[in-house]
């Protein structure tokens, strides 16, 4: 696995690689560039809201328009650019050696699937939509802003298929390619969520792939399907969209839960609690997943019955959810834990996944999901899990990966500062949100009255914002630094962890 | 695979199932009641349009962004968008309902206490969302 940086090959043979750990470096490198572009996004959209706009003053970004597609990027680019791809990385890296199979099954699918994100994300970062990420129906049709919203569609199009190229490839890879003296019960946990997470990829996105076209033809005024001028039903869409992106929000998660699988048994030295509920529990995420989506429409009008079977899907998935909580807490039980950066970011990340899940128990009560709603409690439940589970287990990842992508150890200084400060600022940023929501603040506002309490939380999150982009000022110069200058690792054990519990990362395979 | 006993882990699960059907219960049941709108509430007919909103009472008055209502009577909002998806919002009575372009749906309050509220909308709707609010004026009876 080791990065080129010591044996430097040109860079077009990495381009044009189909090796399993070549395409993993290029969906790693790529991710993390758009996790560092949409953090700033969000840095910006902190700084608009650290005051209100009285008489001119307070008002940093020029008009509502600009802020409108800002907060619509960010969100676009640290979900499908950053959240995914990074996970598509973890598993190029692993899946293939922990099914101990020469590669994945597709080789040249895996790159195709890779270098659809790039013009993806160039449609995206060109056009700035400004719908928000869920393109709600009649405004993107009637009032949202060509050929930004058109690129938009263009580009989620194509991150769609590339997804379910990815996911087809693992599921082979998964099912079909591992070593035949392997059981389906001997496959890690890590690969068990990427076999879950593929599963539901390739049942969720094609009814999206599907709304998106017809939304496209709607704004062409070609078809009416969700313009009420025409007929249409606005409403339909949302059924269609959180069809395809509840499950989603398992995609996100469940590879998420797989890296702190792999990261919590290895630093606490002991094999993991149970084996069969980790499986258990993803099989049971993966298929609850399909039971929820209702809950993100209460407010649309649903009748009393849809609403208590949608709350009622959507609390049958917190058990499951305990689950993997309990058998990380039963892992790190009387272990010898070194708490080493990457185990600090993994441990992190419970706690958080831990409060995301208690936020969401409240939302989907359903008297009480009407005074959270849409509000920014909201904003702070899901960055609970998109940032404080899903990037902290993946930061944890990269820390974890990186003496095996580049052959040196990062500073365990910084990396350490930059868990304490994304730590705390985290729970600045999102925890404050959540009571800011309870006072009443909508999301996706650019300006809000000058309520004295609104005005002191949006502070205090705003400063919370800043203290995590320091963090990621610090990881960014550790990870570059330590990549070139960093100590020489010990591939056979970077982190002092002796071998016992240690999976045999020795095992390469050769490039082709 | 692994020699220990996993009852804690049973133990756990039922403890976490139990706990997730008693908020289901409580939440079934206080929805019940939230949602059964009480005979004889005057309705308001609530209109939203990109940036603001439209109030209809029952005897032809219109307001628009600002709503008078009286403490101690039932309303039931009717709520309607010309345009795009909005969602009307009292804060501080927990009323919220989306306004549906094609749709009609409803919600009710009865305000029980003299004051000024704010209404907004909680949906994007576009370049003024963040701006798209009114004020609801709860009055002591007229006659």
């Amino acid at each position: 696995m080791v990065l080129e940086l010591q044996k430097p090959r040109p860079i077009w043979q990495i381009m044009f690689s189909t090796h399993h750990t070549d395409i993993g470096l290029l969906y790693l490198i790529s991710s993390l560039a758009f996790l560092f572009l949409g953090g700033s996004l969000a840095l910006a959209i902190r700084i608009e809201l650290f005051l209100p706009n009285i008489e001119g003053t307070g008002q940093i970004i020029a008009d509502s328009m600009t802020f409108n597609r800002i907060f619509t990027v960010h969100g676009t680019t640290l979900i499908f650019l950053f959240i995914i791809p990074f996970a598509s990385a973890v598993g190029n890296y692993f899946v293939p050696i922990m099914v101990r199979y020469k590669d994945m099954a597709y080789p040249k699918l895996n790159a195709i699937a890779f270098w659809m994100i790039p013009p993806a994300a160039v449609l995206v970062w060109l056009g700035f939509a400004d719908f928000t990420w869920y393109a709600q129906p009649p405004y993107s049709i009637i009032s949202a802003p060509g050929p930004a919203a058109d690129m938009w569609i263009f580009g989620l199009k194509i991150l769609g298929v590339s997804s379910v190229l990815g996911a087809i490839n693992f599921v082979i890879t998964i099912l079909k390619c591992k070593h035949p003296d392997m059981s389906i019960g001997q496959v890690p946990l890590l690969a068990w969520s990427f076999l879950a997470t593929s599963v539901i990829i390739i049942v969720a996105i094609p009814t999206f792939a599907a709304a998106l076209l017809m939304l496209l033809t709607d704004r062409l005024g070609v078809s009416g399907f969700f313009n009420p001028a025409m007929g249409g039903d606005p409403i339909a869409y949302s059924h269609l969209f959180w069809f395809t992106f509840h499950p989603e929000v398992y995609v996100l998660v469940l590879p998420a839960i797989g890296m702190m699988y792999e990261i919590i048994p290895r630093f606490s030295r002991k094999p993991i609690y149970s084996y069969n509920s980790g499986v258990f529990a993803f099989v049971m995420l993966a298929l609850v997943a399909f039971s929820s989506w209702g809950h993100h429409m209460f407010a649309t009008g649903m009748s009393f019955t849809e609403k208590t079977v949608f709350m009622v899907g959507t609390l049958a998935a917190v058990p499951a959810s305990a689950m993997h909580v309990f058998n990380f807490i039963a892992t790190m039980w009387n272990g010898r834990i070194k708490f080493a950066t990457p185990m600090m970011w993994a441990v992190g990340g419970i706690a958080l996944f831990f409060a995301a899940g208690a936020g969401g128990v409240v939302n989907t009560a359903m008297p009480l999901d009407f005074s959270t709603h849409d509000s920014y409690w909201v904003v702070g439940h899901f960055h609970l899990f998109v940032m404080g589970t899903i990037a902290f287990a993946s930061i944890g990842m990269v820390y974890y990966m990186f003496p095996y992508v580049t052959g040196r150890m990062y500073n365990e200084t910084a990396g350490k500062i930059h868990f304490f400060l994304s730590f705390v600022g985290t729970i600045l940023v999102f925890f404050t949100q959540h009571v800011l929501g309870l006072y009443g603040m909508p999301r996706r506002v650019f300006d809000y009255p000058p309520i004295p309490e609104w005005i002191a939380m949006n502070q205090i999150a705003s400063v919370g914002a800043m203290i995590i982009g320091v963090s990621m000022a610090i990881f960014l110069v550790n990870m570059i630094y330590s990549s070139g200058k960093g100590q020489l690792a010990n591939t056979e054990d970077p982190f002092g962890l002796g071998g016992k519990y240690y999976y045999p990362f020795e095992a390469k395979n050769p490039h082709h | 695979m692994s020699g220990h006993s996993n009852y804690p882990e049973w133990i756990y699960v039922a403890v976490v199932i139990a706990l997730m059907a008693w908020v289901g219960a409580e939440a079934w049941e206080a929805e019940r009641l939230v949602e059964h709108i009480p005979e004889g509430a005057e309705v308001i007919k609530v209109t939203a349009q990109q940036w603001f909103w439209t109030f209809e009472h029952e005897d032809g008055t219109k307001e628009i962004g600002e709503l008078h209502v009286e403490v101690g009577k039932a309303y039931k909002f009717e709520i309607r968008s010309k345009d795009v998806i909005h969602s009307f919002n009292i804060h501080d009575y927990v009323v919220l309902m989306d306004a549906v372009p094609g749709r009609v749906n409803t919600v009710w309050f009865a305000p029980d206490a003299v004051g000024v509220h704010d209404i907004q909308c909680r949906e994007y709707c576009g370049l003024i969302h963040y701006n798209m609010r009114g004020t609801l004026y709860v009055e002591e009876p007229s006659s």
